[in-house]
């Protein structure tokens, strides 16, 4: 199991791409906003959580369709199924090198770039709390679309049609809670509720993900 | 003993819908036209809202059905997982469409109720906003069974997506109840409840109700039966190339 886990984390790092692209995508999403909404520092301070919160959504489902189409083109997907690992276990380990080269990156990069974007200092624990806590969510719900459309031509589209309406509770309560953290208010209660939904989608979608993948390569 | 599966076989559910789908749809059409004709002629204009509040013969029962819908897709999906007859697969595909078409009913017209009574078209409303999630779940959930090929691949694969969507739409129902706070009023139907609105304005829409339940199962008969026949002629189809 380790020893996918660094062959993942070796090829997403030399193929070039995964690790430092979604980066590189999160800086420019950040940059961007200030041009789209105009220089103004007081809106930009209310508005920082969520957009920090929207980039790193969108760099996450950026990089999603490299989790299996690799694996599904060269074949490697077929050996990973006939081996003696369980599936739920290959899928989950694809997650956490999904997380690993880009969830991870991006709660790091936050605070840096919620400097750009002047959020209160009140808010940048909560913020980098709630993606640290949030963004595995958004790999592991990633990992069963990527599976979902792993067998489909120009599947790019339709993953983020299918995985972004997946991702809805968690940036309620990821935003929520950077929200309030900015605000100065109370953030447990959503924190918690994204800690909630975060373990019972590490718990219980590898298994829906590891079926999906078998009826694919059926 | 007759059983409830004997319609998992294709020849009999056509040959049983076929006989039922007339009076299904004569039944829907006769209380759709007697609903509405009752609910918009025929019944006192509301002390505050006037007029305006006779698109509620369109707006609640063309909700309904945009939840129902997706519950008969699930119970479908999940009768396909465990117990594989295709006919069951079929009639969730086939009810996806118009459930999402009754969700774009009642998004439309409940803005066209919102802007006279709210004086905004739409606001970000706990129940306006699980509506319109529910409706992107409708279009991933339509795209994925047209993107697949292989039929059965792609039975399987909406059937977990039906599933695992449920589990997250009922969430984002939740979690969107969390986010903000609501200008919609509560349930104001309900079986166990002593208080209703009013009986002139309940009755017709008990009966459009109807007339929306019988459309639906009237509609979906419909598609699953062509599903069944498309299915059929791509089969011939294949067999007369290989002959």
């Amino acid at each position: 199991m380790i020893a996918l886990l660094v062959r993942d984390l070796r090829l997403a790092m030399r193929a070039g791409g995964g690790f430092g692209l979604g980066l590189s995508f999160f800086l420019i999403v950040v940059v961007l906003v200030p041009f789209a909404v105009g220089p103004r520092p007081d809106l930009h301070a209310s508005i920082a959580a969520g957009i920090l919160w929207l980039g790193a959504l969108l760099a996450c489902l950026l990089s999603l369709d490299r989790i299996f189409a690799l694996d599904w083109e060269d074949g490697s997907l077929d050996l990973l199924v006939t081996a003696p690992l369980p599936l739920e276990g290959v899928v989950s380990l694809k997650a956490l090198a999904h997380w690993l080269t880009t969830g991870l990156p991006l709660v790091l990069a936050a605070p840096v770039l919620a400097v750009l974007l002047n959020l209160p200092t009140a808010g940048v624990v909560p913020l980098i709390g709630s993606l640290a806590l949030g963004t595995p969510a958004l790999s592991v719900i990633g990992t069963f679309g990527a599976a979902l459309t792993v067998g489909i031509k120009r599947g790019g589209l339709l993953l983020s049609l299918l995985v972004l309406p997946l991702y809805v509770p968690v940036l309620i309560f990821g935003a929520e809670a950077a929200r309030r953290g900015a605000e100065g208010q109370d953030y447990m209660t959503p924190l918690m509720m994204l800690a909630g939904i975060t373990c019972g989608t590490i718990a219980l979608l590898p298994f829906a993900s590891a079926a999906v993948l078998r009826v694919t390569l059926r | 003993m007759a059983s409830l599966w004997e319609y998992a076989n294709p020849k009999k559910f056509i040959a049983t819908s076929d006989k039922v789908l007339p009076w299904v749809g004569g039944l829907a059409l006769v209380s759709l036209i007697v609903g509405l004709i009752w609910g918009f002629w025929f019944t006192p204009e509301d002390a505050r809202q006037g007029a305006s509040v006779k698109i509620i013969y369109l707006h609640v029962p063309s909700a309904l059905m945009a939840i129902n819908a997706w519950i008969m897709m699930l119970i479908a999906s999940l009768i396909w997982i465990v117990r594989r007859h295709h006919v069951s697969a079929l009639a969730a595909r086939a009810a996806a469409p118009v459930g999402a078409v009754m969700t774009v009913i009642a998004l439309i017209t409940g803005a066209i109720w919102g802007q006279p009574i709210w004086g905004t078209w739409w606001v970000w409303d706990p129940r306006l906003t699980s509506f319109l999630i529910l409706f992107l779940f409708y279009l991933g959930y339509i795209a994925l069974w047209a993107a697949i090929e292989n039929d059965d691949t792609a039975a399987d694969l909406t059937s977990v997506l039906c599933l695992v969507g449920s589990v997250f739409a009922l969430l984002s129902r939740y979690a969107v109840l969390f986010w903000n706070q609501g200008l919609h009023q509560g349930a104001s139907l309900s079986l166990d409840k002593k208080e209703n609105v009013s009986n002139v304005f309940y009755f017709p829409l008990l009966v459009c109700i109807a007339g929306f339940v019988l459309l639906f199962v009237a509609l979906v008969l419909l598609r699953t039966q062509t599903e069944i026949r498309a299915r059929r002629m791509r089969a011939l189809l294949a067999r007369e190339r290989m002959g």
